[in-house]
């Protein structure tokens, strides 16, 4: 039976080792954490029907349960040593594992939004990134702003750290422009006097069903969406923030008061794809995300034999791109490994 | 002559077939970074000078494009070089340096039509 270590617990390794352990494979997955599941356990809602994302958790977490494949959470790979056609990989829970293949699921993280800091996150306290919000949308929670008041003006910056040559992030998070229309559409459900405004540079609605939660958005909720990037956010005295954008559109300087401002954080490929891709010798692109044999074809084959790519550490990527591009990468292991045999 | 008052309106479709680029492509060449502009606004939305008269830094790159040229040199002596428009743009264009290009190659490429 062939062995194959994943490195990576979120949604691509665990529905990578769920298809791979379908395959006939022993498998088993690294996990940095105590739970699985990574980025999704901080969200609470997904685009574009608003599942709640712990079903989503609910269904891998059943996965693990009833497929057989062993987990190491709590568990960081120390190193990997390629040994003729197998992999040596060293934990940090000073476990010795032997891999027939290696799949990088390492995923994403978010922008840290405190380096636009023309954006006063962590500064003034009424802006909040799109990570804030979703916990604060959860049932519950209080969105009250200063003086204990309901926001009445919301606006959303899209493309905060994508897009942006001063934060080095040249490529498009894709995620972000559903994200804030979900979320906008979300808020205006929960208070339905405030404004919504949304600052954009393009709309990005190219998943299905996007493009129609932006109609949604404008039709049924109001929302309002301002072609211009922000300048900068100021607070006034009474806590609530100045922004400045050009309406693009009117070909006009713009500025409005608020009452919250939500930053739709990007995806950058992290501290955990750095490292990982530098232990066993994957290249990365300079967008710091994972290179691939090519963008078409073999997305999911790294340029290290019998090693693999599997989701958010290629790119920034949605849930569903996700799990698809997490069973392409099974199909590929597995075509491998069968070449291997002969 | 009687004055009917009729005047003959300039046309107000983007001509592109009269727009010869050799103002752009002269600055283009000098500043590449102007290549890139996404038409964001963010330099707009921070620019000193836009901010107590009209004036839209951003329009500059479209007005270049689309052969404006007698437009674009009022509008360019607005600027007043403070660079705000550098610290904000998202794709790192040295705006300065476009803004003293066009100030130095408008008048020289006067008598070519654009």
């Amino acid at each position: 039976m062939k062995h194959i270590v994943i490195i990576g617990g979120g949604i691509a390794g665990i529905e990578t080792a769920s298809a791979l352990t379908d395959a006939g494979h022993w498998v088993t997955v690294i996990e940095k954490d105590t739970r699985v599941g990574g980025k999704l356990n901080n969200w609470s809602y997904l685009f574009p029907d608003f599942t709640p994302a712990e079903k989503i958790a609910e269904s891998l977490l059943e996965k693990c349960r009833e497929k057989d494949f062993s987990i190491l959470p709590d568990t960081e790979v120390k190193a990997i040593i390629r040994n003729q056609d197998k992999f040596n990989i060293h934990t940090s829970g000073n476990q010795n594992l032997e891999a027939d293949a290696i799949v990088l699921a390492t995923g994403y993280e978010l922008f840290d939004a405190r380096r636009k800091e023309e954006y006063g996150y962590k500064i003034y306290d009424q802006v909040v990134t799109s990570a804030d919000l979703e916990q604060l949308l959860r049932p519950g929670e209080s969105l009250t702003v200063a003086a204990g008041k309901n926001p009445k003006r919301i606006a959303f910056v899209h493309c905060v750290g994508s897009r942006d040559e001063k934060t080095g992030n040249h490529y498009c998070s894709k995620v972000c422009c559903i994200t804030g229309v979900k979320q906008a559409i979300e808020l205006k459900k929960r208070l339905p006097e405030a404004e919504i405004f949304c600052f954009y540079m393009d709309l990005r609605m190219y998943g299905k069903h996007f493009e129609e939660l932006y109609r949604e958005a404008q039709e049924k909720y109001d929302i309002q969406f301002i072609r211009g990037r922000l300048s900068e956010a100021s607070e006034k005295i009474d806590k609530s923030l100045l922004i400045k954008a050009e309406d693009t559109l009117s070909g006009r300087p713009l500025k409005m008061n608020v009452d919250l401002l939500v930053l739709l954080v990007g995806m950058e490929a992290g501290k955990g794809t750095a490292s990982a891709a530098f232990s066993c010798g994957v290249n990365c692109e300079e967008s710091g995300f994972l290179k691939s044999m090519d963008s078409l074809l073999r997305s999911n084959i790294s340029q290290q034999e019998g090693i693999f790519l599997a989701g958010s550490c290629t790119a920034p990527m949605s849930l569903n791109d996700t799990l698809l591009h997490a069973r392409s990468a099974a199909i590929e292991v597995n075509n491998y490994l069968k070449k291997s045999i002969k | 002559m009687k004055e009917f008052g009729y005047t003959i309106i300039k046309q107000r479709t983007i001509d592109y077939d009269q727009f010869n680029g050799r103002l752009l492509n002269e600055i283009l060449l000098m500043e590449p970074s102007f290549k890139v502009c996404l038409s964001c606004g963010g330099c707009t939305a921070t620019c000193s000078a836009g901010d107590l008269v009209n004036f839209n830094i951003r329009r500059m790159n479209l007005l270049l494009r689309r052969g404006e040229t007698a437009e674009l040199e009022s509008e360019i002596q607005k600027c007043m070089l403070c660079g705000k428009c550098m610290l904000v743009c998202p794709r790192g264009i040295n705006l300065r340096n476009v803004i003293m290009l066009i100030k130095k190659n408008i008048s020289r490429n006067k008598t070519t039509k654009y």
